[in-house]
């Protein structure tokens, strides 16, 4: 490729961040899609492999007597520090990477080359996987108060708006266009979430265009028809997410917020979010503080309440809270909005729902939330998380903030979701990684215009394939406490850092063995013994029925004394080889890791490697961690897995024997 | 003892307020000698409430028309408000209750009148004893033996009768030993590694003074130590004052051991808090846990400058030192602070916790805390007299178990797989620790104990705890025996807020049980599927 200077360097070192005395000797490659890092070291060629998407910065540090340091921060918050020998081939890695992280159209990004061998019709099929019009279906529309609107047919109407919209059954023609441009962008007022159980509805918008004064009749109408579509409430909630005093400098550029006297029967709420640029540097400052090297407890703790991460997690919750109080306590529907309602309403919406409905808290509930209240009402992913290169003031880790939220519940709420960490963490990287086209553009509109569906694949299928990982042993659906709506503690100490997302490549900082993982174990070797077990049950049963009608035919024609012999050997021949393997066929294949056969894609070994976030990882472990591999069904003990049918064999022929 | 004068009031109509989401009790209140009982109103649950009155922390009362008020917080951080009718019915239980809660007797304390069905007065107290661990010592090398020099209490009032010392020293060095450390505490044997050979050792400050006194029995003890390892073995003394600190301590008699008197061993100093500044930091977290109003800035103020998390990381890193001393370097380890009976019983504690894995099962986590904490003087009576909401003005209180509990906790939550006991087994020893109806936590030291006859008047803790109703909040049920040293990250990013213990007042704990269930759940599915035998199962109901 052009823009790579030098594909390879030698006798380049790595350098380990905790101990810095530990450094890797190895060889680094630039190739068009992956910077790698091959260690020379003769036991064991570890590689590090980062995408070209993740790099979020290069820097360049003076050099030493040993050599020229680079240092490469991902946006997976992976931080490579690596020291390059000549100072001429670190400037060559330098500029080439520069350009390579940067790249300045989309058909540059890694999911246009990705190709992971399926045939069109797989492809097809794993772009279906997530149907949006299926979620509304699940939400009970459309009914007597909700319809879908062809108005923004062609993006007519609003360009960063998905083409298929519900509304108020009462919003005429006349309102949905009237209204859209009293609004920011035309982003009219349309519905995110419907609470079937007690008609209220979470709806959203952008901010009015009202300047000091301004009204307009038909977004009136608008807000209306929204309350009237709500049999059970005689008003709504309108929630600004913004602060009040961004709110009212809106109003200076004709922006703004509702006038209470002029929308009848509205409740105008300020929560206090801050923007893009205060999480940017917010964020920045946190990075900093978990790059800190051995810091002590205070600096710390300063670090994290100076940087205001958490402070801003925690708005972020409130006003989920505040929201899912109002649709499911007091059945008030609500409007939200921010400025342009892509960022932050967004957070908010998500994570209300989650709150309310135990679906978003499945595995498919989970991406059906994302691709409803992210992509598909444009959420500026392009822009926001730097994929290509642009205005730095536009990028902001607005969706990490709602992971992170996520992830809080889950901590808070160990048995109310279907999926782990491992999850949130793997979307985080795929966000970033451009390897799959769904987070690719700014609106549906650019998607469809790029042809993504057609030139790219879909993470969905990538990650519903690989569910079995994703699992979260503990999830109980069946449980009052974890099922309904999530009622959650906001007390700031309930809120805790990320390690496992900020510091998650410092596998020095991890908790040394994972309880998902070895409940996951636990539960497939269960799940396979039972089918064993299951398996045996029927064999014994066929096995006794044959022998017991054998018995009754001979014990007609000889003398009961000769019985015992004749079964003995009618037992050898019953188990033949055909009818064990009939048998093997009719057990259902339940690993999960092999997926549904139907919908499953195959993907090649290599390129697993480069699409799995922890394989980029530089793994380091050094800690007297027993190794688990002995407790995992693929491991000796209970021999399940490939060699199970051999096993299965022997086992019977024993207990057949006996 | 007559508790009756005290009592002012027989019984009142109340309702009871447990904290978060916890449905509200009424019924009749009633006050005896050690306990508060609410018996609940027939419709309602027909179990008797109960709360053991020296569990009470501080009170506060509140009358207002004809009714009162009376929040409880206790020792274990739990707060409780009774709604009581009439006024003066309120202030004699209020009254009544600061009167009893505060006893300092320990014989007239619970543990010598609760006799519960099922257990046997005497069992469970001989578990522990050192010469149960000086078993395991010899079995490995020779060079220590068990001495009772000091069977009569008189070389040092808070080590027990028999203590483990170095064979080549006689019991009369030890004696003049003695009289040369802080409290009698002579250099003893904690932990013997037996993959490297090496030791741990405790004792109490060296009394060299101003003058920088010296003991020859001593130097030979610590001699004898190293002697007894390896050829050329190495030491480390791991002193929990500041440099300075200890060298202030000579002005008062006490002082730290001069390198030129004791060769082969180094010293190294990781101050450690120890004390009322410990206790305040503990008064401070829990203050700012209490809190659910305040701001998520005010918050990370307040739990950076109470510095309870900074407490965990020193003790984890030290414990992590002298632990790798061991393993790593070969060398002999000797802990001591000050008195040698608060940070140094930390240290010695947690670093087996690190190195042995038999210190991990639940059996061998009670036997260390029984010989590292309770057998080895650790004045439980004086520093867990009160716990974080005590108005009163805090003497000898140091929350010093507490934070061996909360360092565990995080070893726990880096290793879950590797420790037989789960959060509940130190929530369990959390509690009993400030007040138990169980004897094993009285008292300050052997001696004590001895002269209350603690163990043939009371039940023993670990007893109540074998109980298999027990079980199962106890025990961890991903418990896979680890042979290896589990070294925890002490970086403050991988250390936590004990939400479990600290949250207790504020948050309800059902999420946090459902997952323990659905943990308990999933393991004893598949002991089941393991056990059951395909040819019973199918056989067994055909003719």
């Amino acid at each position: 490729m052009e823009h790579i200077r030098t594909p390879k360097v030698e006798n380049v070192r790595l350098v380990d961040r905790i101990s810095s005395k530990k450094a890797a000797l190895g060889t680094l490659y630039l190739t068009a899609t992956h910077v790698i890092f091959v260690e020379t070291a003769p036991d064991a060629r570890k590689e590090t492999w980062i995408l070209h998407s993740q790099i979020a910065t290069i820097e360049k540090q003076a050099t030493t007597a040993t050599g020229c340091p680079l240092l490469i921060r991902c946006k997976n918050f992976q931080l490579l520090q690596l020291v390059i020998p000549q100072e001429r081939d670190c400037h060559d890695v330098y500029i080439s990477l520069i350009r390579l992280a940067r790249p300045v159209k989309y058909e540059e990004l890694y999911c246009f080359s990705f190709n992971p061998k399926l045939d069109r019709e797989e492809r097809e099929q794993g772009w279906m996987l997530i149907d949006l019009s299926e979620e509304y279906k699940r939400m009970g529309l459309p009914n007597n108060y909700w319809q879908l609107s062809d108005m923004n047919r062609e993006y007519r109407v609003c360009d960063s708006y998905p083409t298929e919209l519900y509304v108020p059954k009462l919003a005429t023609a006349h309102i949905i266009v009237g209204s859209s441009k009293f609004r920011s962008r035309r982003r009219f007022p349309a519905l995110s979430y419907y609470y079937k159980d007690n008609h209220a509805s979470i709806c959203r918008s952008s901010q009015p265009l009202s300047g000091f004064s301004a009204r307009c009749l038909e977004d009136e109408q608008m807000l209306q028809a929204i309350r009237k579509a709500n049999p059970g409430s005689d008003f709504i909630y309108v929630v600004d997410t913004r602060p009040k005093l961004n709110a009212m400098a809106n109003r200076a550029a004709g922006k703004g917020y509702e006038n209470e006297d002029n929308y009848s029967n509205i409740k105008f709420q300020f929560i206090g979010i801050e923007n893009i640029h205060v999480m940017r540097s917010s964020l920045q400052k946190m990075l900093e503080v978990c790059e800190l090297k051995s810091p002590s407890m205070s600096d710390f703790l300063w670090g994290l309440e100076n940087s205001g991460w958490l402070r801003h997690i925690k708005a972020i919750m409130d006003a989920g809270v505040f929201i899912a109080k109002a649709v499911s306590e007091e059945g008030a529907s609500v409007l939200v909005h921010c400025s342009d309602g892509w960022d932050r309403t967004a957070q908010v919406c998500s994570v209300a729902s989650l709150l309310v409905d135990p679906h978003y808290r499945t595995l498919q509930g989970f991406m059906v939330l994302i691709e409803k209240d992210w992509i598909s009402f444009g959420h500026k992913f392009t822009h926001r998380y730097g994929n290509l290169d642009g205005d730095p003031r536009e990028i902001s880790p607005v969706i990490d903030q709602f992971l992170e939220c996520v992830w809080q519940l889950m901590e808070q709420f160990p048995c109310a979701f279907e999926f782990n960490e491992r999850f949130l963490i793997h979307i985080q990287h795929h966000i970033y990684s451009c390897q799959f086209g769904n987070f690719l553009c700014n609106s549906q509109k650019e998607r469809q215009e790029l042809k993504i569906q057609e030139r790219t694949y879909s993470l969905w299928a990538y990650l519903w394939k690989n569910r079995a990982d994703y699992l979260n042993p503990l999830f109980r659906a069946d449980h009052s406490q974890t099922w309904g709506i999530l009622h959650l503690p906001t007390a700031p100490c309930n809120f805790m850092f990320w390690n496992g997302m900020y510091n998650r490549f410092e596998k020095g900082l991890q908790p040394r063995q994972s309880v998902t993982d070895y409940l996951m174990a636990v539960k497939e070797e269960t799940q396979q013994l039972e089918e064993e077990l299951e398996a045996l049950e029927e064999r014994l049963e066929k096995i006794q029925k044959v022998q017991l009608n054998r018995t009754k035919v001979k014990s007609k024609q000889s003398e009961p004394s000769k019985h015992s012999g004749f079964s003995t050997s009618d037992n050898s021949t019953a188990n033949t080889p055909q009818d064990y393997s009939g048998n093997v066929n009719s057990f259902p294949s339940r690993s999960p890791s092999q997926g549904d056969e139907d919908s499953a894609l195959i993907l090649t070994q290599d390129n697993l490697k480069s699409s799995d976030p922890d394989l980029s990882a530089n793994s380091d472990q050094e800690s007297g961690v027993e190794d688990l591999s002995c407790r995992s069904p693929s491991g000796g003990e209970c021999a399940p897995g490939e060699d199970s049918g051999r096993d299965r064999d022997s086992d019977e022929a024993v207990f057949l024997a006996a | 003892m007559e508790f009756a004068e005290l009592i002012r009031t027989g019984q009142a109509q109340a309702e009871l307020l447990r904290g978060p989401e916890e449905p509200p009790l009424r019924g009749t209140l009633c006050i005896t000698g050690h306990h508060l009982l609410l018996s609940p109103e027939p419709q309602a649950t027909p179990d008797l409430w109960l709360l053991l009155l020296r569990n009470v922390d501080s009170i506060e009362k509140r009358v207002a028309g004809d009714s009162g008020t009376i929040t409880l917080r206790c020792k274990d951080l739990r707060v409780l408000q009774l709604d009581i009718d009439g006024v003066e019915a309120t202030l004699d239980i209020a009254r009544s209750i600061e009167a009893l809660s505060s006893l300092e007797s320990v014989i007239t304390s619970f543990p010598f009148f609760y006799r519960p069905k099922g257990l046997r007065l005497g069992d469970a107290w001989h578990f522990h004893p050192p010469e149960c661990y000086y078993k395991r010592v010899a079995r490995e090398t020779n060079a220590w033996r068990l001495s009772e020099a000091n069977e009569d209490f008189s070389l040092c009032p808070s080590y027990p009768r028999a203590v483990i010392v170095p064979r080549a020293v006689d019991d009369s060095a030890l004696a003049r030993s003695a009289r040369f450390r802080q409290g009698g505490r002579f250099p003893v044997l904690s932990y013997y590694h037996a993959p490297s050979g090496t030791v741990l050792l405790r004792a109490g400050q060296p009394l060299t003074g101003p003058q920088k006194r010296r003991c020859s029995e001593d130097e030979e003890l610590l001699r004898g130590v190293l002697a007894g390892a390896r050829p050329g073995a190495r030491g480390f003394i791991v002193d929990t004052r500041s440099p300075q600190a200890a060298k202030q301590a000579r002005m008062t008699g006490g002082g730290t051991e001069a390198k030129a008197a004791y060769p082969g061993w180094k010293r190294l100093h990781r101050p450690l808090e120890r004390g009322r500044p410990l206790q305040e930091s503990f008064v401070h977290l829990v203050e700012a846990c209490g809190d659910v109003e305040q701001s998520m800035d005010r918050w990370l103020n307040r739990l950076e400058s109470c510095r309870w998390l900074s407490h965990v990381k020193e003790t984890l890193s030290t414990a992590c030192l002298a632990a790798q001393s061991m393993e790593q370097e070969g060398a002999c380890v000797l802990v001591h602070g000050a008195d040698g009976t608060d940070s140094t019983l930390l240290i010695t504690s947690l670093a087996q916790l690190i190195l042995d894995p038999l210190s991990r099962t639940m059996a061998g986590f009670q036997e260390l805390i029984e010989r590292e904490w309770i057998q080895a003087g650790h004045p439980f009576q004086l520093r867990c007299a009160h716990s974080a909401f005590s108005h009163a003005r805090p003497k000898h209180e140091a929350p010093t178990f507490l934070l061996f509990l909360d360092c565990v906790w995080q070893l726990g939550r880096q290793f879950p797989l590797s420790l037989e006991f789960g959060e509940g087994m130190l929530l369990a020893l959390f509690d009993h620790a400030y007040a138990s109806p169980f004897g094993t936590f009285l008292c300050n030291n052997e001696k004590e104990r001895c002269l209350c006859e603690v163990r043939t008047r009371t039940h023993s803790l670990w007893s109540g705890l074998s109980q298999p109703k027990e079980q199962r909040k106890l025990r961890n049920p991903l418990y896979v025996p680890n042979p290896l040293a589990i070294w925890p990250s002490a970086e403050p990013q991988s250390l936590r807020l004990w939400q479990g213990l600290f949250l207790r007042g504020t948050r309800p704990p059902e999420p946090s049980e459902v997952a323990w269930e659905k943990v308990w759940q999933i393991v004893t599915d598949q002991e089941k599927t393991e056990g059951s035998q395909p040819t019973d199962s199918a056989s067994e109901p055909r003719p």
